[in-house]
């Protein structure tokens, strides 16, 4: 159809009439938030927010091999209460990924696609990240309060 | 490349405000975005306060009214006013949807009217789908077989076939879906968007189509196809109650299926 060695990239342009001076319609600024946009975006931040996560981890790690005196300073920095708030973030953004990430392992399989289920498991996924998140830091803090 | 703002030739100002319902008890205001491509201005959004018991029930009564009684320069696409041709797709009340079949009791507060997001603006609710309709020409939307059609009868389907294909053959290509997708707002000169996407997989499941193959393998790409990422905005705004996620996830599945 578009065929003649030209791409489709190409046939796809050909088309366009380049109009510079006509706005673009609005669409963040306009568009409804709802759970369908509002979870997609949650999963993506809370990937970002993961990844600088295990940056923590890994500093965790090293100072555990350099010896007595690094590792004792790394308790000390991850036990402060600042630390101690974003670990709690971290915490709900790893399970949220997680029952997410689940949610996305469905939709692979083409399960949970009607409207109804989609959001219901999505709010499954809000669910489960809260409670587990609670859990976590409950077992933490009866353990002796300090991650 | 996203960009999250809207360029500075696109930002919306304040526009005029219409009261055309002194003393009436029924009545609403609609907020419609406007912009004259011969003002040299920028957008603007108009307010038009109206009486419902002058109108029809529906938004797209509401807009021909207000172009018939208070200002002719309303500028709309507009033809079956019976959700079937899919002409008056807007931004209303915040998501998009054909304006014959929404209605204005439906909506709480002032009724807000954009054109469909994230498109060039021709004029006041008229978007370009120019570039829309090139994407779907690409999918080639038609049945390709190497196979004659038997001289004497059509090219029969059996019933399950046919079943193949109902949830598919009802879209009216009304842009609603693709032009809610932030996927598609932020990739639309190489993402093919859920609308063209739906309909790709509509020829992939036809019975009587022998180009699969073909059709998959120009699909196989990063951003034709896998800029998908399940946000699910289509399905939810879709005004033929159809789901172009899951339609997506199928191609999805038939790529992986014909590599096993």
């Amino acid at each position: 159809m578009w065929g003649g060695g030209t791409s489709l990239e190409q046939f796809l342009t050909a088309n366009d009439t380049p109009m510079a001076n006509n706005p673009l319609s609005p669409h963040l600024q306009v568009y409804r938030p709802q759970l369908t946009s509002i979870l997609s975006i949650t999963h993506r931040i809370t990937g970002v927010f993961l990844a600088l996560g295990t940056v923590m981890i890994l500093y965790w790690l090293v100072a555990a091999a350099s010896g007595p005196a690094a590792y004792a300073e790394a308790q000390r920095c991850l036990g402060a209460l600042p630390t101690q708030v974003v670990l709690f973030g971290w915490t709900f953004a790893f399970f949220y990924h997680l029952a997410n990430g689940i949610r996305h392992l469905l939709w692979d399989t083409g399960w949970g696609f009607d409207l109804d289920t989609a959001y219901k498991t999505g709010y499954a996924a809000i669910a489960a990240a809260i409670v587990l998140t609670l859990l976590t830091w409950a077992c933490v803090l009866a353990q002796g309060g300090q991650a | 490349m996203a960009n999250f703002s809207l360029p500075k030739n696109s930002t919306i100002g304040q526009g005029k405000a219409y009261d055309h319902a002194p003393g009436a008890k029924r009545t609403r205001t609609f907020s419609m975005y406007r912009w004259d491509p011969d003002s040299g201005e920028n957008p603007r959004v108009d307010h038009y306060r109206i009486d419902l018991d002058k109108c029809g029930p529906m938004v797209l009564d509401a807009i021909i009214y207000i172009k018939n009684e208070i200002d002719p320069t309303v500028t709309f696409r507009r033809s079956c006013r019976e959700g079937i041709c899919g002409s008056c797709a807007m931004n209303i009340d915040g998501t998009n949807t054909l304006a014959c079949t929404k209605a204005i009791e439906d909506i709480d507060g002032d009724v807000r009217i954009y054109p469909l997001p994230h498109m060039s603006v021709l004029k006041d609710l008229v978007p370009d789908l120019t570039h829309f309709y090139a994407q779907y020409a690409s999918i080639k939307p038609w049945l390709q077989s190497q196979t004659p059609a038997p001289p004497d009868k059509e090219r029969l389907q059996s019933v399950e076939e046919r079943e193949k294909l109902d949830g598919l053959y009802e879209c009216i290509l009304c842009a609603c879906c693709s032009t809610s997708c932030p996927s598609y707002w932020w990739n639309s000169e190489r993402y093919l968007g859920p609308a063209i996407l739906l309909q790709a997989y509509r020829w992939l499941v036809d019975s009587r189509d022998e180009a699969t193959g073909e059709r998959l393998d120009e699909l196989e790409d990063p951003f034709r196809l896998y800029r998908c990422h399940t946000i699910m905005n289509c399905a939810k705004t879709c005004p033929k109650g159809l789901n172009p996620a899951k339609a997506i996830a199928e191609i999805k599945k038939m790529m992986v299926a014909r590599t096993l």
